[in-house]
Order: C-alpha cells, then structure tokens, then sequence
C-alpha cells in the first residue's frame, strides 16, 4: 500500500496576520512553518503503517509551492515519510483552490497511490476543500473531517465529526480523507530524524514533468477574481454603564438593547 | 556573512519550542511550586535524542552540533529553567568529560545510557573552598591496593541526586602534597588535579539533602560526600594529573549552554511582558502604548538580539573548530546580565501581578540571577575575557 500526505507551507501561527500594503495581499514574509494540520495526516499515516492490519510500503510527502516550501516537506518527513515530492513551478503563482487541486491532482495521478491523506484545513487560506478537489479530479471517494480511521480489508472505516455527532462511513481505496485535529496527536520529530531527513529522496516537479497544462494553472488559470483585501474594521469602543443604582442600570441596558432592536 | 540558520537548525527550534509550549508549560508551575524533578519530562527529551544533542550518533548521541545544542537549550529556557539547567548540566557539564577524556571502554559503558537520558550526568567540581578558585580543591584521591579511594565534599551539583542519576565526574588531587587539613592550592608547585568517574551507588559516596534555592526549583542540587569511597584504578579519566585542563575546557564549553539559558530566559520574559502589556488597560488604553513601557520592550529586544548573535558566534566558532574562549565568556557575562535585567523589566511591566506567582514572569525572576553566578560568576567570566585581552 502507498500513502501520499499532502502538505503545505504556511505562515505561522504566532505570526500576526496582516495584508501586505503595496500588494494588498496578505503578507507571507515571516515566519513559516508546516501546516499543523497536516502534521496529523502524517501521524495518521504513520499509525496506519505501525498498526500493522496493512502492508504500508511507503509514505510520500507532496507539496505545491514555492522553493522555501521544501522546508515543510524537510519536517514531513522527518515525521515519517519516506521520501517527498516539490511541485514547483513559476506558472503556478497565484492559483486558486481549481487551480492547486488540479495541479495537485496530476503529481498525485503520477503516484498513484491507494490513499491520499491530507489536513481538513489549511492554517492561512482556511478553505477545508482542496481534498475534494483534488479527489474529484482523480475520481476517488473523499470524505472530510474524519477523526477515526481503521484500515478493513480493501476498505477504510471512518468516522468523521458531523454537525450532531458523528457519521461512520466505509469507502474504497483508492481514496482522498482530510483529517481533523481530533485524530490523532502528532508525534514530535526526534534530532536523529530532523538530521536524516535531508538524506530521504526528494523530487523536484515542474510543471512540464507532469503534463500540466498551463492555462489551467497560476493567475491566468484560476476562476477566483481577487479585489482588494482589507484588514476587518477597528473595534468601536463600548459603552460602560456604571452600576451606580441597579434598578436604573437595568433600565440602561434594556433601553439600549430596545434601542438596536435586539429584544 | 549569513545570519540565517540551516533547515536542520530551524526544524530543531520549532521542535523543541512546541515540545516546551505543549509539554513542559503546562506543568512548569507545579513543579516549581512542589520542587518536584521533571522525570517525565527528560524520559520524553530522551526519546527526542534531546539528551546527547552534541554528541556523534555513534557514541549514542543526538548527532547535532554546538549550535544545535544552544539553540535547544534556549527554547527550552524560554519557557522553563529547571528542565532547561537539567539537560545543559547533564550534557555539557555530566556527559562532555566522558565523551572528551574517556577511554574507548569508558565511552562504551557510559555514552549510550547517559545520551538516551536513560542516566544522568553530574559534574563534581566546586566545593566549600573552591569556588571562583576551582583549582584550590581539597578532595583527594590515592591509589590502595589497585582502587583510587577518595576522601573529601562538593557542593552546589545539579543531577547527582535524582533516581536516574547514574554518574558523577569529579575533581581530586592526586599529588602526594601536603593533606587537606593543611591547605595546599593553585600555588603549589607539586599540586596534581585528576578528574574521576565516580558510579552512584559507590560505598561512601553520599548525596546531601537538596538545597533550599530561591530558583531553579525543578532542577536537582545537593551536596556531594565521599568518605573513603573506593572506585577501579581506571576509572581515573584521561590522564593522571590533567585534570585542571579539563575541567577548564568543559567549563569553556559549557558556558556556551547557560549563554544560550540566558538568552532564552530574557526572550520568554520578554515573550510575556510584551503579551501582559497588550492586554492589560490602564488611563484607557492598553499599556503598550505607553511610551515608558515600549521602551523597555524595545531595550530588551535590542540587547537580547545582540546577545543571541554572541552566543551563536561562540557556538559556532566551537563548531568550526576554532578558538571558543573569548567568545562563550563574553556570551556567557553578556547574557547572564541580561536575563536578570530582562525578568526584572517584565516583573516591573506586570506591575502588582508580576510579584505573585500567578504569573510565570514570577518564576523567571527567581530564575535569573542564578545565570549571573553559576558555571563561572560574571567576574570569572570578566577575568576570562581581560586575560585574553592581554590585560
């Protein structure tokens, strides 16, 4: 069995968001780090190899990005997969969610593996969908936000969080599942595997090495039209309403809900 | 000149940054307030191979370098001092000799079991009377019937006493001089220092009750006795008589540690009083806004990245194989001052709140002004530097 993780480079999470000025975009120039939840894809890969119901002949870490991305795949593996792939292009600037799923879709199709696994979200863009993408470009079943995984035969077991509880679903491999948080806890990387983590295969893929086609990739190639970005509107300070006599705070406060027709 | 750090180091410092935050934060409180040794804790620095970080995998060890080591240290200072002054003692202080001076049987027995952290480390060096003046030792070592029997006291050691505490590698005198009781020191021309491998559990060696600090709660230090305490003819370590050059070595490279410790000590009190000021209000506005407080943040974030920069230097010329000396003595002065400096601005910062433990910048006050007096005071450190001077 073979398991490609997908997995993205992100701005920190200490890092305090901003948009860029002169771009008016949101400024990535700190501090980046592997998107947390992927690290919990990874983990899940790892216990389906170390739970033993299923030969796992390999773990392969799959990122599109810029060069400094290749530092996210350093860390994927040295949380356990055996070897990465750097899809890494200059036409692939500025794509949209379309646009990095189907790119995604073709590094993966190029792997062929028997499950794709990959964070429910992304820490910076936050869309939960790139799963689905990338799953319907490859015509697998996907599931999201699955927090339990058992391996049965051909077949994956999941539970993934619903809005009431929880729904246990089955599904056929080859198959795409984003992950939530609850799955698993990531494991640490040890010292001896941060150091023998630049020694693991890594394939560096352009866009020509898989057959992309280019005008369907990067700005030109994306359905999402981006205006301008704005930081969300300072806070107006509010009204305090001394406790001098408490009958007539009460009468403040109704009157000033009564005012913004919220009662 | 390039100030960015490899991917293998900038992986290293996230990992043991979230190890600290999500490890050992939420227990760093109660294990200082019960002055209980973070056992747990090292068991999972063990696992990381975070207890042998500078020593070859070969040997057992986690197969970094110096700036590996400092870097850890440093993010593990940032939240919590005790678990951070039980790994740089155990590795630079306890572990270092063995890897040094040791034998090839020596490196064997010991190397594997104390770089996994399945032991601790100690180092045996200061006593009542040697200090400052670590060569004017009083413990003594003589050769009986094929075994060194050593007679004499330590004090102030970290990991001596703990239930892993595996080893302690001591100072002795080894000259036929004049005894104990009748002085003797640094002046003497006939005065040998040898270094030991003492094994806990050695008849008449003894580890004192813990001291009562006013930090570093959390860490392991006691007094040491040997009383006639026989240990093998060769577990003498390196040769007999260059014990006074050894020790000064490990003393050099371990000051790289506790720089690193007083780095990161002044970036988590810095971490928290930049915090407490954005969220804490007074005459309407956050206090960060207050001139009198930006100021303070912006001296300690100055002098804190001068002091990082120096620390690293001193790593990296230790590194590179070169002349460290200078270096990690001015790291070490520059940093210990800072740290104190540092977590009495952000006590100062937190107001009332930063006197009582409710906060951890309570913590790292207490903390600090030990890195101004261990591992060499900062007037050792300036004697250091003005004899490299030429002064």
């Amino acid at each position: 069995m073979k398991i490609c993780v997908l997995v993205k480079e992100v701005p920190d999470a200490a890092v305090q968001k901003r948009i860029n000025p002169s771009t008016g975009r949101m400024d990535r120039s700190g501090e980046k780090n592997l998107n947390p939840y992927d690290t919990h894809a990874i983990e899940a890969a790892m216990q389906v190899r170390e739970g033993g119901a299923v030969e796992v002949d390999e773990i392969v870490a799959v990122t599109m990005g810029p060069e400094s991305a290749i530092r996210a795949l350093h860390k994927a593996v040295s949380l356990g997969a055996d070897r990465s792939v750097h899809l890494s292009d200059d036409a692939l600037a500025g794509s949209d969610i379309n646009a990095t799923g189907y790119a995604l879709s073709k590094a993966l199709a190029a792997e062929q593996p028997d499950l794709v696994l990959l964070g429910q979200q992304s820490d910076d863009g936050e869309c939960y969908t790139i799963g689905a993408v990338v799953a319907d470009h490859l015509s697998m079943p996907s599931l999201t936000q699955v927090i339990k995984m058992d391996v049965e035969g051909g077949e994956l077991r999941c539970e993934r969080q619903a809005e009431y509880g929880y729904d246990t679903v089955s599904v056929q491999m080859p198959a795409v599942i984003s992950v939530g948080d609850a799955i698993n806890e990531p494991r640490y990387p040890s010292l001896k595997a941060i150091m023998g983590a630049k020694k693991k295969p890594l394939d560096k893929k352009a866009i020509g090495d898989l057959e992309i086609e280019a005008d369907r990739v990067g700005e030109a190639g994306s359905k999402v039209a981006c205006g301008d970005f704005h930081d969300p509107p300072a806070k107006t300070a509010g009204e305090i309403i001394e406790d001098e006599d408490t009958n007539e705070t009460v009468e403040k406060v109704v009157a000033w809900l009564d005012e913004r027709k919220l009662i | 000149m390039d100030f960015d750090l490899s991917p293998d180091h900038e992986l290293i410092r996230r990992t043991v940054r979230d190890f600290a935050k999500q490890r050992v934060a939420p227990v760093a409180e109660e294990l200082d307030r019960t002055k209980s040794f973070p056992y747990e804790l090292v068991r999972e620095l063990g696992e990381l191979n975070l207890m042998g970080i500078p020593f070859p995998e070969e040997v057992g060890g986690g197969g970094g370098d110096t700036l590996a080591y400092a870097i850890a240290i440093e993010e593990l200072t940032r939240i919590d001092s005790s678990v951070a002054i039980t790994v740089c003692a155990h590795t630079s202080l306890g572990t270092q000799p063995i890897y040094l001076y040791g034998s090839d049987e020596q490196r064997e027995r010991w190397l594997p079991r104390l770089c996994s952290g399945e032991i601790l480390g100690a180092f045996g060096l200061t006593e009542p009377e040697a200090g400052s003046d670590a060569g004017n030792t009083r413990t003594r070592a003589r050769l009986d019937d094929g075994e060194w029997v050593i007679d004499g006291a330590k004090q102030f050691i970290t990991n001596a006493g703990t239930d892993i505490s595996g080893v302690v590698c001591i100072t002795a005198r080894t000259d036929a001089g004049s005894s104990c009781a009748n002085g003797g020191g640094v002046g003497d021309a006939d005065m040998e220092v040898s270094n030991f491998i003492v094994p806990t559990g050695t008849a008449g060696y003894e580890v004192g009750e813990p001291y009562r600090k006013m930090g570093w709660n959390a860490s392991d230090t006691r007094p040491l006795t040997f009383a006639g305490a026989r240990i093998p003819e060769d577990n003498l370590l390196g040769p007999r008589g260059a014990g006074f050059k050894q020790f000064l070595h490990v003393l050099d490279i371990g000051r790289i540690g506790v720089a690193a410790m007083g780095v990161g000590l002044a970036q988590g009190a810095l971490d928290q009083a930049l915090a407490y000021a954005k969220q804490r209000r007074a005459f309407g506005q956050p206090i960060s806004r207050f001139q009198a407080i930006q100021m303070k943040l912006a001296d300690i974030s100055t002098e804190l990245e001068a002091a990082r920069l120096l620390t690293y230097k001193a790593a990296l010329l230790k590194d590179a194989g070169r002349s460290f000396t200078l270096a990690a003595a001015q790291a070490k002065l520059k940093t210990g001052r800072l740290a104190v400096r540092a977590a009495e601005e952000a006590v100062q910062i937190h107001g009332g709140y930063g006197y009582i433990e409710e906060y951890p910048i309570c913590r790292f006050y207490r903390d600090a002004k030990i890195l101004t007096i261990g591992e060499g005071t900062d007037e050792v450190q300036q004697m250091v530097i003005a004899r490299a001077l030429g002064a």
